[in-house]
C-alpha cells in the first residue's frame, strides 16, 4: 500500500490542531501529567513518619516524660494529643485523629528504678495494616531500647549482644519518592497514550463526521497514522518534560542510559497506542470508550508492581502480570534509573514488552481495517 | 427563583434513565467496573511480606553465627537462597534482583559474643523498592534482637527494664483486605461518579442538544436533580454490591450502623455527581470533560484520601490540601463504620463535611448550568 505523504500531512495537522487548539486542551495534555508526577512523587510515600500519636500519661514523672521524647525525637511519630483519661484516646483512634495510642500506667518511674519491668501499653490502629505493621515495630523497639538505656546507665543491664547494621544499596535512605518517581513516568506514558487514542475514533462517529473521513480518498493505514502520530508525538514530549523534572527537580539520580530509556519508552507508548485504538474501534459512543479504557487502566496499574510488588501477589495474578506491558516498562526505567543496568542486563524485559506491543499493534490494525473495509 | 416541581424532575430523571437504557454496554460497565476493581484490589495487594530471598555471607561458621541464621529461616520472613563466599558476590544478584537482602557474619562473631562484646553483623538490602526494604528491616530488627536477648540472658530469667505491650485494635491480624475493601469503595464511588456524570452535559453540546435542552420549561436546579437521580440509583446500588461481595468474599466486617453508610454514601456520591456534572459543562468537549474528571476526582480519591498513603507521612502543603478531598473524609466514615463500629459521636466532622460537600457539589453543577445557557 502507498502512503501519500501530503495527505498524511494534511491529517497530522488537522488532528494536531484539533487536540491543542483549546487553550485548556493545551494545559491539560502538559500539566495534568506534571500534576500527577508531583502528587505521587510527594504523597505515594510509605515511609513511617510523623504518625499521629495520642498520649496517656497517667505517671506524670521524669521518667515518663523522658521515654515520650526518646519516641518524638525519632521522627517516626508525633504527639498529636494528650489527655489523662483512656476514653479520650479511645475517640481520637475511633475518629482517626491519632494512629497509635500510648498509656504510661501510674507507677511506671517506681517500677522501672525498682527494676520491676515497668509496663507500657502501645495501642495502634490497625485499620492501615501496612502503616500499622512498620509502626509498631519502631514503637515495640524503642521503648525496649529505652528501658535498656536507662539499666545500662544504673549499670544493672547485662552487656554484649548483637547489634545489626543495615545498609541499603541504590536508595540509602529508603525513601520511596526514589523508588516511585522513575515509576509514575510510566504511568504517565500509558495515560497519556490511551487517552489520546481512545477516543480518537468513536469520536468521529459520535460527532458524525467518520462518513465524512471515509469518502475523502485518505486511505486506512493514512488514518491510523493520522491518528496515532500526533498521540505518540504528545507522549514523547510529556516523556522529556517529566523525566527532566524527575532528574533537576526531584533528584532522581539517571544512572543508566537515556537512549535505553528513549528506546524502551518509544516500544511502550506503542502498546499504549494500540490499546487505545482498539478500544476506540469496538466502542459506540465516547462514554463506552471513556469506561473501557479506564476497565484496562486499572488492572494495568494495579497488576504493574507501581504501588504493590509483584512478588507479593498471588501466583495466579503474577503470572497475569507477564501480560501487561507497564510491568515490564517499569522494571525497566527502575532498572535504568536506579541501578545504572541497560539493555543487556534487561533484554529479557525488551523482548517481553516488545512482544507485547507487537501482539496489541496487529490486533488494533486489524480490527482498525475491519472497520473502515 | 421557580419552585421545584416533582412531576418536571421525575420527566428529566425519566429521559436521562432511558437514555441510560439505550446504551446497555455503558450499564453493563458500570456494574463491571466495581467487582473488576474489588477482586484485583482484593486478591492481587497484599503487603504481606514473606520469603524474602536472603543471601548469606557466613565468614565466621561457628555454632552460634549458625544459630544466626537459622533464627531468620525460622521466622518464615526470610529464606536463604544463596551461601556466598564474599559479600562481593551479592552486587550482580542484588542488580538483578535476585536477592532481596544479604547477610553478612563477620570473623569472630562467636568469640565477641562470647566475651560479652557487641557483636556487629551486617545486612545488605536492596533498597531500590524502598517500602519492602523497610519492612524487611524491622523484621531483621526483630530477628536480632530477640537472638541478641536469648544469648545475653543465657536462661537466666530477667525481666525487661521496660515491656512494651502492644495492641493492634480494629484489624488484629492486620490483613491488607480489611484496610482496602471500605476504602475501596471510596475510591470506586469517586470514579463512576466522574465517568457517569462528566460526559452528561458535554455530550448535549457536542451532540448539539444543548439548545433544545435550554429552550424546555425546565427549572435549572431540577434538571440538574433529575440528571442526577439515575446515577445517584446506580451508584448506591454498586456500593451495595461491593458491600455484600467484600463481606461474602474477603470476610471484611461491617461493625457499625449500615443506615448511617447508606446516609453518608448518598451525601457523597451527590456532591461527587455535581462535581462531575460542573466539570461537564466547564469544558464542552468530552474528551477534556474526562481528562479534568480523572485528575480532579480519581486522583485525589486515590492519592490524597489516606486510601493506602498514610496522611501524616505527607508533607506539610499536600497534608492541608487533603482536608479539601472529600475522598478523604468519606474514607474515615466507610473505615470508621466497618471496622470500629464507630457512629456519629466519633465521626461527626465526617459527617459534617459530607454534608458541605454534598451542597457544594449541586450548587457548582446548578450555577455552572445557568452560565452555559446564558452564554
Amino acid at each position: 500500500m502507498r502512503i501519500s505523504t501530503l495527505r498524511l500531512g494534511r491529517m497530522l495537522r488537522k488532528e494536531l490542531r484539533q487536540l491543542l487548539r483549546d487553550p485548556k486542551s493545551k494545559r491539560l495534555v502538559f500539566g495534568a501529567p506534571l500534576l500527577q508526577l508531583f502528587l505521587f512523587s510527594y504523597a505515594a510515600n510509605t515511609d513511617v513518619r510523623d504518625t499521629r500519636t495520642f498520649l496517656v500519661d497517667h505517671d506524670h514523672t521524669a521518667e515518663s516524660r523522658l521515654l515520650v521524647d526518646a519516641l518524638t525525637a525519632s521522627g517516626h511519630f508525633r504527639i498529636a494529643g494528650r489527655s489523662d483519661r483512656p476514653a479520650d484516646l479511645t475517640r481520637a483512634l475511633d475518629s482517626g485523629r491519632a494512629l497509635v495510642g500510648i498509656e504510661i500506667p501510674a507507677g511506671f518511674a517506681r517500677d522501672l528504678r525498682a527494676g520491676r519491668g515497668a509496663k507500657v501499653q502501645v495501642i495502634v490502629d490497625g485499620t492501615n495494616s501496612n502503616t500499622a505493621t512498620v509502626a509498631q515495630g519502631y514503637a515495640a523497639r524503642m521503648v525496649q531500647e529505652f528501658g535498656l538505656d536507662v539499666a545500662a546507665a544504673a549499670g544493672s543491664s547485662p552487656a554484649g549482644g548483637v547489634e545489626l547494621r543495615s545498609r541499603a544499596w541504590y536508595n540509602p535512605d529508603l525513601v520511596s519518592r526514589v523508588y516511585n518517581v522513575p515509576a509514575v513516568v510510566g504511568m504517565i506514558l500509558i495515560l497519556m497514550a490511551l487517552l489520546l487514542t481512545a477516543l480518537a475514533v468513536v469520536r468521529e462517529r459520535e460527532i458524525g463526521t467518520l462518513d465524512q473521513l471515509v469518502v475523502t480518498p485518505i486511505t486506512p493505514v493514512e488514518l491510523i497514522l493520522g491518528k496515532t502520530i500526533p498521540a505518540v508525538l504528545i507522549a514523547l514530549a510529556d516523556l522529556v518534560l517529566v523525566t527532566t523534572v524527575a532528574i533537576l527537580w526531584f533528584d532522581i539520580p539517571l544512572r543508566g542510559s537515556a537512549l535505553a530509556l528513549l528506546l524502551a519508552s518509544l516500544v511502550y507508548i506503542f502498546a499504549g497506542v494500540a490499546v487505545g485504538l482498539l478500544i476506540s474501534t469496538i466502542s459506540r459512543t465516547q462514554q463506552e470508550a471513556f469506561m473501557v479504557m479506564f476497565l484496562f487502566f486499572v488492572p494495568t496499574i494495579v497488576l504493574s508492581g507501581l504501588m504493590y510488588p509483584v512478588h507479593t501477589m498471588p501466583e495466579f495474578f503474577q503470572v497475569i502480570t507477564l501480560g501487561n506491558p507497564m510491568r515490564h516498562f517499569l522494571e525497566i526505567v527502575r532498572g535504568i534509573f536506579l541501578k545504572g543496568v541497560g539493555v543487556r542486563d534487561l533484554w529479557v524485559q525488551y523482548l517481553a514488552i516488545t512482544a507485547v506491543t507487537g501482539l496489541a499493534l496487529s490486533a488494533a490494525v486489524w480490527r482498525f481495517r475491519r472497520t473502515f473495509a | 427563583m421557580m419552585r421545584l416541581d416533582a412531576v418536571r424532575l421525575w420527566a428529566v430523571a425519566r429521559k436521562e434513565w432511558l437514555q441510560l437504557r439505550r446504551d446497555p454496554r455503558s450499564m453493563a460497565l458500570a456494574f463491571l467496573l466495581p467487582v473488576l476493581m474489588l477482586v484485583l484490589f482484593g486478591y492481587a495487594i497484599t503487603w504481606d511480606i514473606r520469603d524474602l530471598r536472603l543471601g548469606l555471607v557466613d565468614h565466621d561458621g561457628t555454632q552460634s553465627s549458625r544459630a544466626l541464621a537459622d533464627a531468620f529461616e525460622a521466622s518464615g520472613f526470610f529464606r536463604i537462597v544463596e551461601r556466598l563466599e564474599q559479600p562481593r558476590d551479592a552486587d550482580g544478584l542484588l542488580d538483578r534482583g535476585q536477592l532481596a537482602a544479604v547477610l553478612v557474619i563477620p570473623p569472630g562473631f562467636a568469640r565477641d559474643l562470647a566475651a560479652g562484646r557487641r557483636a556487629p553483623v551486617q545486612l545488605l538490602l536492596d533498597g531500590a523498592d524502598a517500602n519492602t526494604a523497610t519492612i524487611a528491616q524491622s523484621y531483621a530488627d526483630a530477628i536480632v534482637a530477640r537472638y541478641s536477648l536469648d544469648v545475653v540472658l543465657q536462661g537466666r530469667r530477667l525481666v525487661l527494664p521496660v515491656q512494651p505491650e502492644v495492641r493492634i485494635w480494629y484489624n488484629p491480624t492486620l490483613e491488607s483486605r480489611h484496610m482496602i475493601v471500605p476504602g475501596l469503595i471510596a475510591v470506586i464511588m469517586s470514579i463512576i461518579a466522574a465517568m457517569l456524570t462528566s460526559l452528561t452535559i458535554a455530550r448535549e453540546w457536542e451532540r448539539g442538544t444543548m439548545e433544545q435542552l435550554a429552550a424546555t420549561p425546565v427549572h435549572r436546579l431540577e434538571l440538574i436533580l433529575g440528571k442526577l437521580l439515575p446515577y445517584l440509583l446506580i451508584g448506591l446500588f454498586d456500593v451495595a454490591m461491593t458491600t455484600v461481595l467484600g463481606m461474602l468474599i474477603f470476610g471484611v466486617p461491617l461493625r457499625g450502623d449500615v443506615l448511617q453508610l447508606a446516609a453518608a454514601t448518598t451525601l457523597f456520591l451527590t456532591g461527587a455527581l455535581g462535581l462531575g456534572i460542573f466539570i461537564s459543562a466547564m469544558f464542552r468537549s468530552q474528551l477534556l470533560a474526562m481528562q479534568a474528571a480523572m485528575v480532579a476526582t480519581y486522583l485525589p480519591a486515590l492519592i490524597l484520601s489516606g486510601f493506602i498513603f498514610e496522611i501524616s507521612g505527607m508533607p506539610a502543603v499536600l497534608r492541608a490540601v487533603t482536608y479539601v478531598v472529600p475522598a478523604r473524609y468519606f474514607i474515615g466514615v466507610t473505615r470508621g463504620i466497618f471496622l470500629k463500629a464507630a457512629g456519629f459521636e466519633a465521626l461527626w466532622v465526617h459527617g459534617v463535611s459530607m454534608i458541605i460537600f454534598a451542597t457544594v457539589g449541586l450548587a457548582l453543577a446548578t450555577l455552572s448550568f445557568r452560565k452555559e445557557i446564558a452564554r
